[in-house]
């Protein structure tokens, strides 16, 4: 070992490391560290203040809230009346005004629902139940017909309540599908592994809104004589196939993820295949794609928009048809405003959720 | 429970292999069970409502005007041109929109990464409000903004010379035609193949002699010297084709339509946001290890780019952002919804006034196939090329 001079003086001037700044080091070492860095800070602090102090103004300083359409022509800030004096429509579309508190209902349990499914501490198999007898109850109270409640055509649902429908039901309906598929898509029997390929790629290959198109005007082909599916239902069912695909490979993701020695400990213990798959291989594939689960029921969510297309009167299609209305033409932007705030609060819970659960579920961390 | 031992043969039921054909005769018959009811019923209802089957409508002049179109077309066209101008619109618009979200992706995905706190925050509020609202919505935005916010042409808003932005669209100023341009597209393809070809060579160069030669500035100066050569050569023609307002509208110069300009905005923004994400996980993926390794070999700055850390990230960038881009492709679909003539728009109208269903969603969902399959095949080249080679 060599001697190493060791310079006391120096050690004795050294500062202790800094455990905390104040505001202008944060600065410092944030916006202003180079040149380069302070050059950009200041190009985007200029960019922020032509672009974001008029916005403020317009948005909320110089707005208007709760007038008629006529008073908003004359106001120069945003109107927010249209969303306001509209609400009622835009959320519930043509639902039978008197009869609005069951959409409200079956939203208010849909939320419910969601809420206790967001702490993994109240996941069991109760909420799997309650999830089952949660989404037959919001069916009944959209549909009405039994329990003393008049029933409404489905064609008259609209709003908010038809854009989560679609997605709620899309999902829950295309999960299983999409497991089913995947498995196939790694089963050993080539004709069942063909097929699966095959659908998968197929739908995976083209637009959404061509499925749509298809369901609106080729399934009543398809049909006997006779037999007539509602438009929604028909839209839904092409959802349902166009996610079944997406799920399917987010759950291919999972299974080839599953190392060789879980199979062979299975067959070791002498378990069948469903019960390989149910007991060993599912359970662990399933829970590390739900991250990327969550991403496609986001996309689904957003892509119930497209119904709009095939003229099905969803929460986007409502809000179109106010500012169409001669009293509100011209606020589009605020209607819109309104609209994507609602959209993007969807999605950004669901991604935000997505990214507690992935480091919840991360069990296994090593480091 | 035993197992019996005087049973030497197993039951065909429960020999695995036997029945793995089992069930796959059975799904396969119950596979083709439904398609021959659905198109038995199709065939009866097509009968029972006397709708024709078959492509001939093709054939048929499809007496509809098209608002926008790459090559010369009129009602009096068939169906078939009018689609196959449906056809070029979707592609012009993925074009253009493709090499625009690149760009922007490439920019805000590093943006995201920046040490500048400001910029980053900006950088991923771009990400998170783009990524979570619905294309179609953003679509519909931008076209109704177009129309509200922007004046009629004869108060054009001018914010730089050349650029004209009104409610008939955007009015651009363009170089005039002149001879030189095509010449100079030659020498363009020209300078791009020699380019490649030194590469080629360096390659092969450095793999059996290990001498290194520079390709970046040879590549540059091949690829655009040339062009500017020709365009030198010609005497340089600067003239501009600027709009101007004639009656009521824009002559000359190329005018966008609002349709095509909201698509291709709609479109760009909301995939640029996908593409920065990817470029960010790309870039992070590579690990700190691999920069501190190249360090400690004694390479230099740009090196340890090129050569380390470029290489491995866009081994995992690639794959994703190429689903974006045929993600855009299939987002530009919804065309139909603003009014721009795309492939489905046009074969929507086709439908509506044909009545072949079928065999229009049939053509729109082969198209799509078409696009996807080349992209596919493409990815699986590249993949294979840059594969991760283990020793």
């Amino acid at each position: 070992m060599g001697i190493v001079a060791i310079d006391k003086d120096a050690i004795q001037k050294m500062k202790p490391p800094v455990v905390h700044r104040g505001a202008i080091g944060w600065l410092k070492e944030n916006l202003f560290n180079g040149v380069f860095n302070s050059i950009l800070t200041l190009v985007f602090l200029a960019f922020l203040l032509k672009f974001v102090p008029p916005f403020i103004k317009w948005a909320f300083i110089d707005s208007v809230w709760f007038t008629t359409g006529a008073e908003c022509k004359e106001c120069p800030g945003a109107c927010w009346s249209v969303v306001l004096k509209n609400l009622r429509f835009v959320i519930f579309g043509f639902y039978p005004h008197d009869l609005h508190w069951r959409p409200f209902g079956a939203m208010l349990l849909l939320f419910t629902l969601l809420f206790f499914s967001y702490h993994k501490r109240f996941w069991s198999k109760k909420l799997g139940y309650a999830w089952m007898i949660g989404l037959v109850a919001m069916g009944i109270l959209m549909k009405g017909g039994i329990f003393w409640l008049t029933p409404v055509d489905s064609m008259k649902w609209g709003g908010l309540p038809l854009t989560l429908l679609l997605s709620v039901f899309g999902l829950a309906a295309a999960y299983p599908l999409g497991v089913i598929l995947a498995l196939g898509r790694d089963s050993h029997m080539p004709m069942i592994r063909y097929l699966s390929i095959g659908y998968i790629e197929l739908i995976r290959g083209v637009p959404l809104i061509s499925l749509l198109f298809m369901s609106s005007i080729i399934f009543p082909l398809f049909l006997p004589e006779g037999v007539t599916i509602n438009k929604i239902l028909r839209a839904q069912v092409a959802i349902i196939l166009f996610t079944a695909a997406y799920v399917a490979e987010v759950v291919r993701g999972g299974l080839q993820g599953m190392s060789g020695g879980q199979y062979e400990a299975a067959d070791a213990l002498g378990l069948n295949y469903y019960q390989t798959m149910r007991l060993v291989i599912l359970p662990q594939a399933l829970k590390i794609v739900i991250p990327p689960t969550l991403s496609v029921l986001i996309s689904a969510f957003k892509d119930t928009s497209l119904v709009v297309i095939i003229a099905l009167y969803d929460f986007l299609l409502t809000s179109k048809t106010v500012i169409q209305h001669p009293e509100w033409n011209g606020f589009s932007t605020e209607m819109y405003l309104f609209v994507a705030l609602m959209y993007f609060l969807g999605c950004f819970s669901m991604s935000n959720f997505s990214r507690k659960l992935e480091q919840e579920l991360d069990t296994d961390k090593r480091s | 429970m035993t197992p019996s031992e005087s049973e030497p043969k197993v039951p065909f039921w429960l020999d695995p292999g036997k029945r793995a054909i089992g069930f796959q005769i059975i799904t396969c018959l119950m596979v083709g069970l439904l398609a021959w009811y659905l198109v038995n019923n199709t065939l009866v209802n097509m009968e029972k409502q006397s709708i024709a089957s078959g492509f001939g409508f093709l054939e048929r002049e499809a007496a509809f005007e098209i608002g926008e179109s790459l090559i010369e077309y009129s009602a009096s066209d068939s169906y078939a041109k009018a689609l196959f101008v449906g056809v070029l619109n979707t592609l012009k618009v993925s074009f253009i929109g493709i090499i625009l979200c690149l760009i922007i992706g490439l920019f805000i995905g590093v943006a995201r990464l920046s040490t500048n706190w400001l910029v980053k925050k900006l950088a991923m509020i771009y990400i998170e409000v783009m990524q979570n609202i619905p294309v179609l919505l953003q679509l519909f935005f931008w076209y109704a903004l177009f129309y509200e916010m922007f004046p009629s042409p004869r108060q054009a808003l001018n914010p730089m010379a050349g650029l004209f932005l009104c409610n008939r669209g955007v009015a651009l100023a363009v170089p005039a035609s002149h001879p030189a341009y095509f010449q100079m597209f030659v020498a363009l393809i020209i300078g791009l193949a020699l380019g490649f070809g030194l590469k080629r060579w360096v390659k092969k160069r450095k793999f059996t002699t290990g001498r290194d030669f520079p390709v970046l500035w040879p590549f540059l100066g091949l690829s655009l010297g040339l062009p500017l050569l020709v365009w030198v050569l010609h005497g340089a023609p600067m003239q501009m084709d600027v709009p101007e307002l004639k009656g009521f509208n824009f002559q000359g110069g190329i005018m966008l339509s609002p349709e095509f300009f909201a698509l291709l905005l709609g479109l760009v923004i909301y995939t640029s946001a996908f593409v920065a994400e990817a470029v960010r996980a790309g870039i992070q993926a590579v690990s700190r290890g691999q920069t501190e390794a190249a360090m400690s070999i004694g390479l230099k700055k740009k090196h340890i780019l090129n050569l380390v850390i470029l290489p491995q990230a866009l081994r995992v960038i690639i794959p994703p952002l190429t689903s974006q881009m045929l993600n855009l492709t299939k987002n530009s679909s919804l065309a139909i919804a603003i009014g721009y003539p795309d492939f489905v728009s046009v074969a929507n109208t086709t439908i509506n006034q044909t009545g072949q269903s079928i065999e229009g969603v049939a053509m729109i969902m082969a198209c799509y196939l078409v696009f996807s399959v080349s992209t596919s095949i493409f990815m699986n080249w590249y993949n294979k090329k840059s594969k991760l080679v283990e020793r």
